[in-house]
């Protein structure tokens, strides 16, 4: 066999296809196009992903044009939406981790330093109001109150700098909706008037000298117009500092080696809810699955019972939880559950008297997040169940059985420690869906009740992936490298998992190959 | 099987549809609760489990018209249920045609053409598609906000980005339908190779038509998982009338707007259909899940 045919080539007559130019053609111009989206992205200050796509071009075209790799082209898409949608994010995620991604430094370097220097004082004296007049292709400005009107001007987004005039009103001005429309524009423009004062944009209606407040004066450097304080790019924290250390928002992201796993480990108001979130999520996801795997197993066992009647009728009844949408189901159990307007608390206090306090009591809100997750998840297993319960010899039952053994009996020592071994990669991927089970907390309880006392709202229901999900896009300030340090953590826990259910499921497979 | 007693048998009978009965009876409360909730009055429990008083000021609402009460006030539509549905629709049909696409191509290669190296990508995969697309939430918020910059069709708030995320479920479904491959007969593309078919042409006229049922679960497996996803869709849309139905239906249990009633409608409303198709559907989808899972 030759190299080519090890490539999975095709045989050469079939290489040239019907059309090669329009091939070349189309893999051309998608090259193009994203090698544009590169360089664009690389404009932007975002090299990173500009990079990537860099990567998935060059990738596509190598792929794609010669007849050489053939064969990968079946494989290139799937594998760089493998490679783009989860290995990247996931990658990136641990990366942010170890920066101090967060509201408070959010900008790229360049950005914060546009955003500062771009800060402005109005002079309140040379404040006047502005209209605008149309001339031909561009615009004029007219001042009524000092009665000068500027060159012609595009007010495209580039900076433009014209001067002023003294003139007459123009005939027509533009009405003040249709001036605002023009901001970008007039917010780039600078005036210059026969005293030689410039006059930028200083509101909605008003020109203005603005003094900027923070002027660059060298690599690294700006200096404070109030105080004539120079201030120091300090890439360490990410901030603009003056000399005795005081820090002008916003700043900028910068790598914080392992100050978040710092932060986790040994701040006591992160360590402790941490160590409780992380309890419960293994509790959570444990007693999830148990609970739904008994269940299931039960049903599918009574379900399997020769004597029974109406199977189909009872087995789409019993499927119904598992065919509603998730979502749809979780939020019709948060209403059913609310503590004063909620139905089960109805009957409860009918019934007995009782109005549990399902959402503030941490205990109650657990028990309640099992109960609706078992009921979500049973009738899975239970269809699982009964078809792996089928492949169960019907003849060791029988002998067993024979031997005067009782049917619990039988149950246990025959059915079940054979439909274990093919259920067990099927539950540590269930464990794994649970432990990240994000839509059940977040419709559910958001996590709540809170637990009193830590720096960082962490709640009694949070499992981690919710605590996270709280961490960068609620009410904390999203912080995001904080975030995605937990995530690394996260991501550490199901890799174990990950590993364990392929090494599960070897095994599964090699049973299955021996029989 | 084995001969038993026939009273014996016969209280077993009764034991076991009582229980199931009883069971049934509690698994469907919720159900039972919901229609009776969406043709009761206003938007609080009453003390009434079975409305006194029906109304279909709640299905008016849902299907978004207006209603006027019989006191002649006019209660308007509080969001727009039917927009969201359309939404969801629109945004599982697209980024489910793409999963199944991508899914079945790489699937062919992985069952079929030798690449090297290939024993290695699968197990990477493997391993790999046990990583949720939740947990890198931030990162797919930081990268979507920095290609809304190229363009706002990228962006935060745009179904684009979202068909994209989805688009990363793909490698679960790579298994399913390449242990479906695995399972057709080598002698069909060896047939097709002797005639000349390129690897192309064998997967396009040889194995696409064979693989129609797997696809079909899978295409209805992708889009039921679309449907129902909230995290990744609660961060990357912002405004109302971009959300989808998770992420709207979230709104209405709100503390501050607690709209119960209006709720239990359009989740009728919206649910049934998914419901109706997934049970259609389930019988394959359950033999595509498990034998997906453990052929290695």
């Amino acid at each position: 066999m030759t190299a080519a045919t090890e490539f999975g080539a095709p045989p050469r007559d079939a290489r040239e296809g019907r059309r090669p130019w329009l091939r070349w053609t189309l893999v051309g111009a998608a090259t193009l196009a994203m090698l544009y989206g590169a360089f664009f992205l690389y404009q932007i200050t975002q090299p990173l992903f500009g990079a990537i796509l860099l990567a998935l071009a060059a990738g596509f075209a190598v792929v794609f044009g010669p007849d050489r790799f053939y064969g990968s082209r079946f494989i290139f898409p799937g594998v760089a939406a493998v490679l783009i949608f989860i290995a990247f994010p996931v990658a990136y995620t641990i990366w942010l981790g170890f920066t101090n991604y967060s509201s408070f430094n959010l900008l790229s370097y360049e950005r914060t330093i546009e955003v500062l220097t771009s800060r402005g004082t109005v002079n309140p004296e040379t404040e006047q109001p502005f209209a605008v007049a149309r001339d031909g292709d561009g615009y004029r400005i007219w001042l009524p109150e000092s009665e000068l009107l500027s060159e012609p001007v595009l007010l495209t987004a580039e900076e433009e700098t014209v001067t002023l005039a003294p003139g007459a009103a123009p005939a027509e001005l533009l009405s003040p909706r249709d001036a605002i429309a023009l901001r970008t524009g007039l917010q780039s423009l600078t005036l210059t008037t026969p005293e030689e004062v410039d006059l930028r944009n200083a509101g909605l209606r008003t020109f203005a000298s603005v003094t900027p407040d923070y002027v660059r004066t060298g690599e690294d450097e700006l200096t404070r117009a109030a105080d004539g304080q120079v201030l120091t790019a300090n890439h360490e924290t990410g901030f603009f500092e003056t000399p005795e250390g005081e820090r002008v928002p916003p700043g900028w992201r910068v790598a914080v080696g392992f100050d978040n796993f710092e932060r986790i480990f040994e701040s006591k108001g992160i360590r402790g809810p941490m160590v409780s979130i992380f309890a419960w999520t293994v509790a959570f996801a444990g007693l999830s699955v148990l609970g739904c795997f008994a269940l299931g197993l039960t049903l599918a066992v009574i379900l399997q019972w020769e004597h029974l009647r109406f199977k189909t009728a009872y087995r789409i009844l019993l499927i119904l939880p598992y065919a509603v949408p998730a979502f749809i189901s979780i939020l019709v159990f948060r209403g059913l559950f609310n503590q004063n307007f909620g139905e089960i608390n109805l009957i409860l206090e009918a019934i007995f008297g009782l109005r549990p306090a399902w959402f503030t009591d941490g205990f109650l809100a657990r028990v309640m997040i099992l109960i609706v997750n078992i009921w979500l998840g049973y009738p899975y297993m239970m269809l699982l169940a009964m078809g792996f319960l089928q492949s169960v010899p019907q003849d060791h039952k029988k002998a067993a059985a024979l031997e005067g053994a009782s049917s619990l009996r039988v149950f246990f020592t025959i059915t079940l420690p054979q439909i274990i071994p093919p259920f067990l990669p099927l539950l540590i991927a269930a464990f794994a869906f649970n432990f990240n089970n994000l839509v059940l907390i977040l419709l559910l309880t958001r996590g709540g009740p809170d637990i009193p006392g830590t720096v960082i709202p962490a709640g009694e229901t949070d499992i981690l992936a919710s605590f996270t999900y709280r961490l960068a896009f609620q009410d904390t300030g999203q912080q995001f490298g904080l975030a995605g340090a937990i995530t690394l953590l996260i991501f550490l826990v199901v890799a174990a998992i990950s590993y364990a259910n392929y090494v599960a499921m070897r095994r599964a497979a090699s049973k299955r190959a021996a029989k | 099987m084995i001969v038993e007693r026939p009273r014996d048998l016969r209280l077993k009978k009764i034991a076991a549809h009582g229980f199931m009965l009883v069971f049934l009876a509690l698994i469907l409360f919720p159900f039972f609760m919901v229609v009776s909730i969406s043709f009761r009055e206003g938007n609080f429990a009453t003390g009434a489990l079975w409305p006194e008083n029906p109304t279909l000021e709640h299905w008016y609402l849902a299907f978004g018209l207006d209603y006027t009460r019989e006191d002649g006030t006019v209660v308007t539509p509080p969001y727009p249920v039917l927009l969201w549905m359309w939404n969801s629709v629109k945004i599982g049909l697209i980024a489910a045609f793409g999963v199944l696409a991508l899914a079945t191509i790489s699937a062919y290669a992985f069952s079929r053409i030798r690449i090297r190296g290939k024993q290695g990508l699968l197990d990477g995969l493997f391993l790999i598609q046990m990583f949720p697309t939740t947990l890198a939430l931030v990162a797919i918020f930081a990268i979507f906000d920095a290609l809304g910059e190229v363009s706002p069709m990228l962006g935060i708030n745009s179904h684009t980005a979202l068909v994209l995320v989805y688009l990363s479920q793909i490698t679960l479904h790579i298994w399913t339908i390449k242990g479906y491959f695995d399972s057709i007969d080598t002698s069909l593309d060896k047939a097709a190779e002797i005639d000349g078919a390129t690897p192309w042409q064998t997967f396009r006229h040889v194995f696409l038509p064979l693989a129609v049922p797997i696809m079909s679960v899978v295409f209805v497996l992708a889009f039921i998982f679309i449907i129902n996803d909230y995290p990744i869709a609660s961060v990357l849309i912002r405004s109302e009338n971009q959300m989808t139905l998770a992420v709207g239906s979230r709104l209405y249990l709100n503390e501050f707007k607690y709209l119960w009633g209006d709720f239990a409608a359009a989740a009728i409303l919206s649910g049934l259909p998914i419901t109706v198709v997934f049970l259609i559907a389930q019988r394959y989808l359950v033999s595509g899940l498990s034998e997906g899972a453990v052929k290695g």
